[in-house]
């Protein structure tokens, strides 16, 4: 069954197309990849679907919610009712390729303030399940830290406990690795990996190849504002079909390479 | 030199420390009440200005030049004087000074503010709002703590102001710390009363800038 279905997704700033018709399905358990240059939209879509950017035209469903209710007279999608869009959010954790933590609260707050304000949780129980999540990602003796204390990849460690906080749907990660230098990559590469084998559902736009190679049940190639490919990870990234794909796969390699 | 020093002795200095005492008084009733008055005010004006209806930010726009883009000395006179000359109403010397400094600091203090709520990083409410905070959660757990931090320096600059610009009030007569040691200056025709005024002034800013490193300090856990 598909947890999160996004169909005909229409996006344009300005006169600027960035998502022309953008259709895929993500089941439960199963983790996508988004491969492409950059400027191809991929980044975008997982914004349009986590409502930090609103859609043009198209229909996105989480479980049995819509996010769009109708269509205005003038061709103009109408959003659903806030309450709506405020549970598909929360079934929808998102990890930036910035982290993004608040600097003014320590680790355990950054995990903790979320559940407690925002799903009225109790504070020990938040406190339970944030010392749990912070012991799966290896940061058990950083509770009291705050994140300019941290490296680049206990921040994004940090980053990942507080999107599972909330006991989202689908995690999504914005290129997650981008923002690390090379060694720190494979800590968060590898805390994404745990979470697969635990059938978290997640889409990941990437620019790490080979991770996405390993970890995704399905890649998708992203050029232009269209999904130009998408399958299975080794046919898409060893045996691309289309033209652009084996086109930036074959720059992708050799820009690597130097 | 001489001529200016021989007026004073000890029990003329200690009359003199009392009746500066009542100024200091008034300069800090001045004070408080301003800044108590105009900080909120200030907020309320950068959010405003920010307003996307230009019925309220255009006219808060004008305020905003006028107040910063003339003399505070002006603005005093023509709140004191301007409702004698048009209504031919005259009020209270101490209410006047109260309404000219709130409606000047809060222009300052707005600006202030919106330069700190403009600088925040649009990270940080992308993060909240996918988080499901809502928008005051997102002001007022994420934004607003990381933005006073951000404004103390310059809020500093603006209340150490406040205190030297408190000896505008004289103007319209008001008997503060300056207007208080200037008239005492010319009654013995010395300058130790001005020079102890200066004293005054400095000492009280003295603890305004501690009370500001204070509260840095206090801010210093993050970075």
């Amino acid at each position: 069954m598909a947890v999160l279905s996004v169909s005909n997704i229409k996006k344009a700033f300005g006169s600027n197309v960035v998502l022309t018709d953008i259709s895929f399905d993500v089941e439960e358990g199963e983790v996508v990849a988004i491969i492409g240059p950059s400027g191809s939209g991929k980044s975008t879509i997982l914004r349009c679907i986590n409502q930090l950017e609103t859609i043009d035209g198209g229909q996105i469903t989480l479980l049995d919610d819509n996010m769009i209710a109708g269509t205005s007279p003038d061709g103009k999608p109408i959003y659903s009712s806030p309450q709506v869009l405020r549970k598909m959010r929360l079934n929808i954790g998102l990890v930036f390729q910035n982290f993004n933590l608040f600097p003014h609260f320590s680790v355990m707050r950054n995990v903790t303030e979320a559940p407690i304000h925002v799903l009225k949780m109790p504070k020990e129980q938040a406190v339970e399940e944030a010392k749990d999540l912070l012991a799966k990602m290896g940061l058990s003796d950083k509770h009291d830290a705050y994140p300019y204390q941290l490296s680049g990849g206990q921040q994004q460690r940090v980053s990942i406990a507080r999107a599972l906080a909330l006991h989202p749907e689908v995690l999504f990660f914005d290129e997650p690795t981008s923002a690390l230098d090379p060694e720190l990559t494979g800590e968060i590469l590898k805390v994404i990996r745990g979470l697969a084998r635990e059938k978290h559902t997640m889409v990941i736009v990437t620019h790490e190849m080979a991770f996405a190679r390993d970890v995704a049940d399905r890649v998708i190639f992203m050029d232009q504002g269209v999904i130009v490919e998408q399958g299975d990870p080794r046919q898409v990234i060893n045996h691309p079909r289309e033209e652009r794909t084996k086109l930036f796969l074959k720059r992708y390699s050799e820009d690597s390479q130097d | 030199m001489e001529t200016l020093f021989s007026t004073i002795d000890a029990a003329y200095m200690s009359k003199l420390l009392v009746i500066l005492l009542q100024g200091v008084l008034t300069s800090l009733r001045i004070f408080a009440i301003t800044l108590v008055i105009a900080v909120p005010l200030g907020f309320l004006v950068s959010f405003a200005k920010k307003s996307k209806y230009k019925i309220i930010s255009v006219p808060i726009n004008i305020y905003i030049l006028i107040m910063r883009g003339t003399p505070l000395l002006l603005q005093i006179l023509i709140v004191y004087f301007g409702p004698y000359y048009v209504f031919n109403l005259s009020y209270n010397r101490f209410a006047a000074i109260i309404i000219a400094f709130v409606l000047n600091y809060a222009a300052y203090f707005a600006e202030i503010f919106r330069g700190g709520i403009e600088s925040m990083p649009v990270g940080q409410y992308e993060a909240a709002g996918a988080l499901g905070f809502t928008k005051a959660q997102t002001f007022f757990r994420i934004i607003l703590p990381q933005v006073v931090k951000r404004i103390l320096p310059a809020s500093a600059n603006e209340v150490i102001t406040l205190v030297k610009d408190t000896a505008l009030a004289q103007t319209i007569g008001v008997a503060e710390l300056f207007a208080l040691s200037s008239k005492q200056a010319s009654f013995k025709t010395s300058v130790i009363p001005l020079f102890v005024a200066g004293i005054f002034y400095f000492v009280l800013n003295w603890a305004v800038t501690a009370a500001f490193a204070y509260f840095e300090k206090k801010l210093d856990y993050y970075k």
